[in-house]
């Protein structure tokens, strides 16, 4: 009985919803009756399954909706429809960064938020809980004996010395489509001026351009690309199933480190339960399930010292500029113009 | 104007006052540095705001498909750099909102050139701060108007001012609690020259009402001016008393001594059993009233003379063995002798010989007249430590019920001696001596009968 009217409930909710596009939506319910806890998020739910259920191991009368949608779709939930999440989970910082600052957030201040280091957190409205490097993925085999480029100078080195190896094989994301490509894209313009030459460069041997990141690493094991740039570390921490044959590269020059980022929307119905569970993400107990069993690193500051290629995009008012439609119009002309050739 | 409120002590007064001034001062120094550093910090948050918006306005450029935009990602990653501020931005050519956020409130003043104007509005349910630039760029050709406006909220900047405040509030009570040690001690210095004068003239004995020559600050100058003139009229009055009866003792002494011998030649001559005892009655008056005049002039001198002391070294043995000497034609009439009991060797006292003697007579009398025939008075003078102590014992009817201090009140005389002529100065006289010369006397019933009278004194 309860299940049909949550399954009711659920359907009424979607249709009320319907402004923007769910790619998943499932309810982890609960051992007990309790209050449900509903998560809009960009993250797969195959991904976040395992921090649900330690979320539900210390908490077993809440019952998680989990709802999963773009980056895009999700930022226009909650600017535009004020969605009623009570907890919303995105990769895009850019987005985020303009919910919180439009004030479409909740302060939300705890013992796990002090703990946060001042990179990871904006004004105790938009909170880090993993950093991801993005990485570049290349075939080794593809590569013969020849070292495989360790930075972007390296890259476009062996892009103009064999035009024929990587000639419509490069793959990266589409800016224009994909908004994690477009804060990657938008980042390496503005880190440094290879960015342009490696555009250009690439953009002479026919990329392909993909608007996700599992289809970009599918093409890249079944051989039909040689180089993935720009992909989410995260998506390969398993291991590429092609084994050695597969390389990750953090380039040397600099490893951009996204951000993956919560919270809690001022139109939320039940602001304290989001809180609850973004506490659970900051704690320990979530960043060990994040970091073991969801792979998505836990937020560590020494791994950035320890690394110093890395860096993490900064969580600041600067991710606004690039979300500027006259920027991104701008942005994305220029990009076009130097990758895709007519 | 009036103090409202009453202190009972200058001390009090003074710490209050300094202490309202610190802490006025306090609160103003806490005022001024908040006031001050709200203004450097308003004043920098505005440079950085300013910059941040000519750098943005700069960018603009005039193009044939209208103006081209280009947000430096610095102009607004600076304006984050405190990590705490939304910021909102709109962008106007002509009339039009391009970009940002199309309700930003705009400037009321005019824009000219380059330099930005800052305001303050509410916007979102925040107070932010503003900063407007408006230039012109060529589209087409033709100049066009475009306006920037970027603004920001003002957490970073409450969070360094209240760190300021805070800052400045531990400064001002830094200096409220420093002035309040400085209130007291300045407090303790002005009224100590006060309690050293007080201190000074309580610590006085009764009788010394020499001026005070001490060095006092100036303000306490007439206090001691008045002092020392109030004692010249008290001892000038005490003189012209002691003196007065001084003549009074000697002016009776006279005309009875006459009396006396007249009495004593008509005692003489005539042979009438009823004159001769009318005439021993006369005798035996005349005596007492002598002694009474004595007495008073005694204690005169006594007062008069602990103020004007003449010491010298004495054996008070000697002086024991004078007094007893003089004394013993009166004992012999009631048939008493006298036990005297001395050390051997001499026992040296710095004293008025005046003094002393008056003070062991009056005790010798006093043994005489309250001792009944044929009984012993003994004098015993011992030595212990430092202090010499000089013990008369009698046989006669002791103090009765009254307590040996009561007695050396001026004019007190025992319960049992209404019988026996007396003035009640003879103890009193005793007890100033031995005060004055820094010893002490004490009287008390004897066992089983009598009176022991022990008066002690410092050895020289």
């Amino acid at each position: 009985m309860r299940h049909l009217v949550i399954a009711i409930g659920l359907s009424l909710w979607a249709g009320l919803a319907a402004a923007f596009e769910i790619e998943e939506e499932r309810l982890f319910e609960a051992q007990s009756d309790g209050p449900v806890v509903s998560i809009l998020s960009t993250t797969d739910t195959v991904v976040f399954e395992p921090v649900i259920a330690a979320f539900q191991a210390r908490n077993p009368e809440v019952s998680v909706h989990y709802t999963v949608s773009s980056t895009r779709q999700v930022y226009q939930a909650i600017a535009e429809d004020a969605a009623r999440f009570d907890l919303v989970v995105s990769s895009a910082m850019d987005l985020q960064m303009k919910l919180a600052n439009d004030g479409l957030a909740r302060a939300h201040g705890s013992q796990e938020v002090e703990a946060l280091p001042d990179w990871a957190v904006w004004r105790e409205h938009l909170f880090a809980f993993s950093q991801e490097p993005v990485v570049l993925l290349l075939r080794r085999d593809a590569f013969g004996n020849r070292p495989l480029p360790q930075d972007r100078s390296g890259l476009i080195e062996i892009m103009r010395d064999r035009p024929a190896l990587f000639e419509g094989r490069i793959g990266t994301y589409d800016p224009a489509r994909s908004g994690a490509g477009y804060l990657f894209a938008t980042q390496d313009a503005r880190q440094s001026d290879s960015f342009w030459r490696l555009a250009e460069v690439m953009g002479s041997l026919s990329p392909r351009l993909y608007a996700s990141t599992g289809a970009m690493i599918r093409d890249l094991e079944s051989g039909d690309i040689v180089a993935a740039y720009n992909v989410l570390g995260s998506y390969v921490a398993g291991g590429l199933s092609i084994g050695d044959a597969g390389a990750v590269v953090e380039l040397r020059d600099f490893t951009h480190v996204l951000l993956r980022t919560a919270l809690v929307p001022a139109s939320a119905d039940q602001p304290e339960l989001g809180g609850r569970f973004l506490d659970f993400l900051l704690s320990e107990a979530g960043q060990t399930a994040l970091d073991r069993d969801a792979r998505l690193p836990r937020i560590d500051g020494r791994a950035l010292t320890t690394n110093p290629h890395q860096r993490p995009i900064r969580l600041d008012t600067g991710l606004l500029v690039f979300i500027d439609p006259l920027m991104r119009d701008r942005f994305l002309q220029e990009w076009a113009a130097a990758v895709t050739r007519p | 104007m009036k103090v409202p409120l009453r202190f009972k002590s200058i001390r009090q007064r003074l710490v209050v006052l300094l202490l309202l001034a610190a802490a006025l001062l306090s609160l103003l120094l806490f005022i001024s540095v908040r006031a001050i550093a709200s203004a450097s910090v308003q004043a920098s948050q505005d440079s950085i705001l300013g910059a941040a918006t000519i750098a943005i306005a700069e960018e603009l450029r005039g193009g044939e498909e209208g103006v081209a935009i280009e947000i430096p990602y610095a102009a607004f990653s600076m304006l984050g750099s405190s990590g705490e501020d939304r910021i909102f931005y709109r962008i106007l050519v002509g009339e039009d909102t391009v970009t940002g956020y199309g309700d930003l409130p705009m400037p009321v003043a005019e824009l000219t050139g380059l330099e930005p104007v800052f305001y303050s509005r509410d916007y979102q349910g925040d107070p932010i701060r503003l900063a407007a630039v408006g230039r012109s760029v060529l589209v087409e050709g033709t100049p066009r108007r475009v306006q920037v406006i970027v603004g920001q909220t003002r957490t970073g900047q409450e969070m360094i001012i209240s760190r300021m405040s805070n800052r400045a509030a531990a400064l001002g009570m830094g200096f409220f609690f420093l002035s309040a040690v400085l209130a007291l001690l300045t407090a303790q210095a002005v009224v100590g020259p006060v309690n050293s004068l007080a201190e000074a003239v309580g610590r006085r004995g009764p009788q010394d009402l020499r001026a005070v020559t001490r060095p006092v600050p100036e303000e306490l100058a007439p206090l001691v001016s008045a002092l020392n003139g109030l004692m010249a009229r008290l001892t000038a009055a005490l003189s012209r008393t002691e003196t007065f009866i001084a003549e009074a003792a000697h002016h009776i002494r006279t005309p009875l001594a006459t009396l006396r011998t007249h009495a004593e030649i008509a005692q003489r001559i005539s042979e009438e059993q009823e004159v001769l005892a009318r005439l021993r009655e006369i005798l035996r008056a005349a005596d007492d009233s002598s002694r009474s005049a004595g007495q008073l002039l005694d204690h005169a001198t006594v007062a008069y003379r602990t103020d004007q002391r003449a010491e010298e070294d004495l054996d008070l043995r000697a002086v024991m063995a004078d007094v007893m000497r003089a004394a013993e034609p009166t004992a012999e009439l009631k048939d008493l002798h006298f036990e005297l009991s001395v050390p051997d060797g001499p026992v040296p006292i710095h004293a008025d010989r005046l003094l002393l003697e008056s003070a062991v007579r009056n005790l010798v009398d006093n043994a005489i007249k309250y001792s009944d025939g044929d009984d012993a008075i003994e004098l015993r003078l011992t030595v212990d430590g430092g202090t010499a102590t000089l013990a008369i014992l009698d046989r006669g009817r002791g103090l009765g019920t009254m307590q040996g201090r009561d007695l050396t009140r001026r004019f007190a005389r025992g319960s049992n001696v209404s019988d026996v002529v007396g003035s009640g100065l003879g103890l009193t006289i005793v007890r100033e001596v031995a005060r004055a010369l820094s010893g002490s006397f004490r009287i008390e019933n004897r066992e089983g009968k009598g009176a022991c009278a022990i008066l002690s004194l410092p050895l020289a």
